[in-house]
C-alpha cells in the first residue's frame, strides 16, 4: 500500500496559509516543551520505561487507542473505505473491540500482577529464555524497521500533500521525536499520544459533519453512491459476504470472524507490546483492566472520522481514485481520499489543524515504536544477556541512548526504503508474521498451567514459520491463494487474515503436542502468571458502575447493535 | 493523574493546545468572513468560526479545571 504512495504524485494536494504554518509550528514547540518538562520526572527505570506505573485508566486508555491511531492508519483505512466501502469498518469493530475487551478482562490481570515490564518479559517469567529471546529479538528488530517505515511514509505524505522536501520532513520529525522521547521516556510518549488523540478528532471530525450536510445525511449519501456506482454495494458490512465473489475484498464471513476477529486482532491488541505497554503504565489492576475497555469505546467511534470520509469521497468527489499500484502521474490514489476531503471542506486554519493531526499521528507512531524498542532492548536483551546487575540509573541511560540510536537506525531504514520501495510492504508483512502465533503462545500460557517451557518456544517458532511460508507461497505463486484462503479471489487483506489463522492454529497444535510429551513447570514458578495459580483482586466492593466487566459487556452489546444497523 | 510525581495533568496541555488553536482558527474564520476561500465547499457555513469557538470553549474549560495549582 505505502510503496504505492511513491508513484504518481499529481501536484500538491493542499496549499497552506500563514495561519496553518503557525498551527503546525505551535504543535512542534509544545511537544518539545512537554518533553523537556517531563525529563525531570523520568529518573528511574519504572519512570522512564513504564511512566512510573501511575497513569489513570483514562490516560492509559487514550494512549492505548492512540498508539494505533497513526496517520498511516487514517490515510490507509480511509482509502480502504473508498475502495471496499463500509466493510473496512470490520477492522475497527469486530477486528478490535472483542480483543480489547478480552485484553482488559482476561489478560491484563496476568500482565499486571506479574509486574512484567513487557510482553517478552512475561514470556520469560512464564516459559523461560527461549520463547522470550525469540520474541524480544524479533520485536526489537521489527519495531525499529517499522519506525523507519513510519518516518519515510510521513515524509512521503508531506511531499505529496504539501510539497515539502523529503529530507526536511525526516530530519525535523526524527529530531523532535528523539528529543522528547529521550527526555521523558514513556511519560512523553503517552502525553503526546493523548494530545494526538484530541488533534485527530478535532482535525478530522469536520469532514463527516460537513459531508453529511452536503449529501443530505446518511440516506442522501447512500443514494448518491448508488447513483454514481450502480450495481455495487459499498454500504453493507455482512450482506455481501456470503461468498468471496460477492464483494471487492474477496472475503467470506468466516475469515472475518475467525481470521480477523479471533486471531489477527487478538494477536495485535493483546500481544503487540507497542499497545500493551501503554496499559502497563496504569496505576493499579482495576485501571489496567479498565483502560483497554475505555479505549474500545473510542475505537468504535473512529469509523466516523476514517470510514465515513472514505464513503463520502465516493459520494461527492468528482475525481476518480485508483489503486496506488496502477496510478499514473496526474491521477489520485485511494489513499489520497482523506487529504482530498480535508482540502474540500477546510480553509485556512482548519486545514492547518488537519495537517497537524496527520503530523502528530506520524510522530506518535515513531515515538511509540522507539519507546517500545528502548524498553525491549534494555530489559529483554541488554539486561539478561549483556549486563545483568547494573544499577537502575545505568538502564535508564541505556534507554535514552537506545532511543537516539533507534532513531538513527530508523533514519537509515527510511533512506533504504526510499531506494527499495517494495521493502516497505515486506517490513509491514514481517511484523504480522510474529503477532498471530504470539497470541497463541501467550494465551495458552496464561490459561493452561500444564504448558511446558519448550512447548512455548516450539509452538511460537512453528507458528512464525507457518506464517512466513503461507505469505511467501501466496506472494510468489498465486495458485496457493486458493489453498490457504479457500478462494482464488482473496485480496491481500483477506490473505493476511487466513495467514494469521493458519499461523495461530499451527502454534496452538504444536504447543499442545509438545506439552504432552514434556515436563511441566512446577506450580511455585507459575504463581501470579497463570489462571489456576493467580489471585486476581475481586471487585465485590466496587459499585457496578466502576466494574470493568460491566463496561466490557456494554462495549460488546454496542458492537452487536452496530453490526445489525449496518448489516 | 500523577500521584507520585505531581506532574501537571496532560489534560491541562490538551486544554492549552485547544485554546490556542481555537483562537487562531476563530480569528482566521472572522478575517475570511466576507471573502471565503475559493475552492472550499460549504464555505458559506463559516465552519472555522464555530469550530474555533468550540475549541476555545473546550480549551478554556480544560485549562481552568486542570490548571496546575501549587499545593500547600
Amino acid at each position: 500500500m505505502i510503496a504505492a504512495m511513491t508513484l504518481a504524485a499529481p501536484t500538491t494536494l493542499v496549499h497552506l496559509s500563514g495561519v496553518d504554518l503557525i498551527i503546525i509550528a505551535i504543535y512542534f514547540l509544545l511537544v518539545l516543551a512537554i518533553g523537556f518538562y517531563l525529563k525531570k520526572f523520568a529518573k528511574t527505570g519504572e519512570d522512564f520505561f513504564l511512566a512510573g506505573r501511575e497513569m489513570t485508566a483514562w490516560v492509559a486508555g487514550l494512549a492505548f487507542v492512540s498508539a494505533n491511531l497513526g496517520s498511516l492508519e487514517l490515510l490507509g483505512w480511509a482509502g480502504n473505505a473508498y475502495q471496499y466501502g463500509i466493510m473496512a469498518a470490520h477492522w475497527y469493530w469486530i477486528g478490535a473491540i472483542p480483543a480489547m475487551v478480552f485484553l482488559g478482562l482476561v489478560m491484563m490481570p496476568f500482565y499486571y500482577i506479574s509486574k512484567t515490564h513487557s510482553v517478552p518479559g512475561y514470556l520469560k517469567l512464564r516459559y523461560g529464555t527461549e520463547a522470550s529471546a525469540l520474541s524480544a529479538v524479533t520485536f526489537a528488530f521489527m519495531t525499529i524497521l517499522m519506525s523507519g517505515v513510519n518516518m519515510y511514509a510521513m515524509a512521503l505524505v508531506m511531499e505529496v500533500v504539501l510539497g515539502w522536501d523529503l529530507n526536511f520532513s525526516i530530519v525535523v520529525s526524527s529530531l523532535t521525536v528523539g528529543v522528547y522521547v529521550a527526555a521523558g521516556g514513556l511519560f512523553s510518549a503517552i502525553f503526546n499520544e493523548v494530545l494526538q488523540f484530541f488533534l485527530i478528532w478535532f482535525g478530522a471530525l469536520l469532514i463527516p459533519i460537513l459531508g453529511m450536510i452536503e449529501t443530505g445525511g446518511w440516506s442522501g449519501m447512500v443514494a448518491r453512491i448508488h447513483e454514481r456506482f450502480p450495481g455495487q454495494d459499498f454500504t453493507h458490512m455482512w450482506g455481501p459476504m456470503s461468498s468471496a465473489s460477492n464483494n471487492p475484498m474477496g472475503v467470506q464471513w468466516i475469515a472475518i470472524v475467525f481470521g480477523l476477529g479471533a486471531v489477527q486482532s487478538m494477536g495485535y491488541w493483546t500481544t503487540d507490546f507497542l499497545v500493551v505497554q501503554r496499559v502497563l503504565s496504569a496505576k493499579d489492576v482495576r485501571s489496567a483492566k479498565l483502560a483497554p475497555i475505555i479505549g474500545a469505546f473510542f475505537k468504535m467511534a473512529v469509523p466516523l472520522i476514517v470510514i465515513l470520509p472514505g464513503l463520502l469521497g465516493r459520494a461527492v468527489l468528482n475525481v476518480h481514485l485508483v489503486p496506488g499500484n496502477v496510478a499514473q502521474p496526474g491521477q489520485f490514489k485511494f489513499d489520497d481520499v482523506l487529504p482530498l476531503m480535508l482540502a474540500r471542506y477546510c480553509g485556512p486554519g482548519l486545514l492547518g489543524l488537519g495537517i497537524t493531526a496527520l503530523i502528530a499521528g506520524f510522530m506518535a507512531g515513531m515515538a511509540g515504536n522507539v519507546s517500545a524498542f528502548a524498553t525491549v532492548w534494555t530489559y529483554d536483551i541488554y539486561r539478561p544477556y549483556m549486563r545483568k546487575d547494573a544499577p537502575d540509573a545505568h538502564y535508564v541511560s541505556m534507554g535514552r541512548w537506545c532511543t537516539i540510536i533507534g532513531l538513527i537506525v530508523s533514519i537509515g531504514t527510511a533512506y533504504l526504503v526510499q531506494y527499495n520501495k517494495s521493502m516497505m510492504d515486506y517490513v509491514q508483512a514481517l511484523f504480522g508474521f510474529f503477532i498471530a502465533p504470539l497470541f497463541g503462545t501467550v494465551v495458552l500460557g496464561m490459561l493452561w498451567k500444564r504448558v511446558s517451557r519448550m512447548a512455548g518456544f516450539w509452538g511460537l517458532l512453528a507458528g512464525v514459520v507457518t506464517s512466513v511460508t503461507a505469505f511467501m507461497l501466496m506472494k510468489f505463486d498465486p495458485s496457493w491463494v486458493k489453498v490457504f484462503a479457500f478462494s482464488p479471489l482473496a485480496q491481500p487483506l483477506a490473505q493476511a487474515m487466513w495467514q494469521a489463522l493458519w499461523a495461530c492454529v499451527t502454534c496452538v497444535v504444536v504447543t499442545v503436542l509438545v506439552t504432552l510429551v514434556t515436563k511441566p513447570k512446577p506450580d511455585e514458578e507459575l504463581r501470579g502468571l497463570v489462571y489456576a495459580l493467580t489471585e486476581v483482586p475481586r471487585e465485590e466492593h466496587t459499585s457496578w458502575l466502576h466494574r470493568p466487566a460491566v463496561w466490557g459487556v456494554a462495549a460488546l452489546v454496542i458492537l452487536v447493535v452496530l453490526q445489525i444497523i449496518f448489516w | 493523574m500523577s500521584e507520585k510525581h505531581h506532574i501537571i495533568p496532560v489534560w491541562f496541555f490538551v486544554g492549552l493546545l485547544l485554546l490556542i488553536y481555537g483562537v487562531l482558527i476563530f480569528g482566521s474564520g472572522l478575517l475570511n468572513w466576507s471573502h471565503p476561500p475559493e475552492g472550499v465547499e460549504l464555505s458559506n457555513l463559516h465552519a472555522p468560526v464555530w469550530w474555533g469557538a468550540l475549541l476555545i470553549v473546550l480549551g478554556a474549560v480544560y485549562c481552568a479545571k486542570f490548571y496546575p495549582r501549587r499545593e500547600t
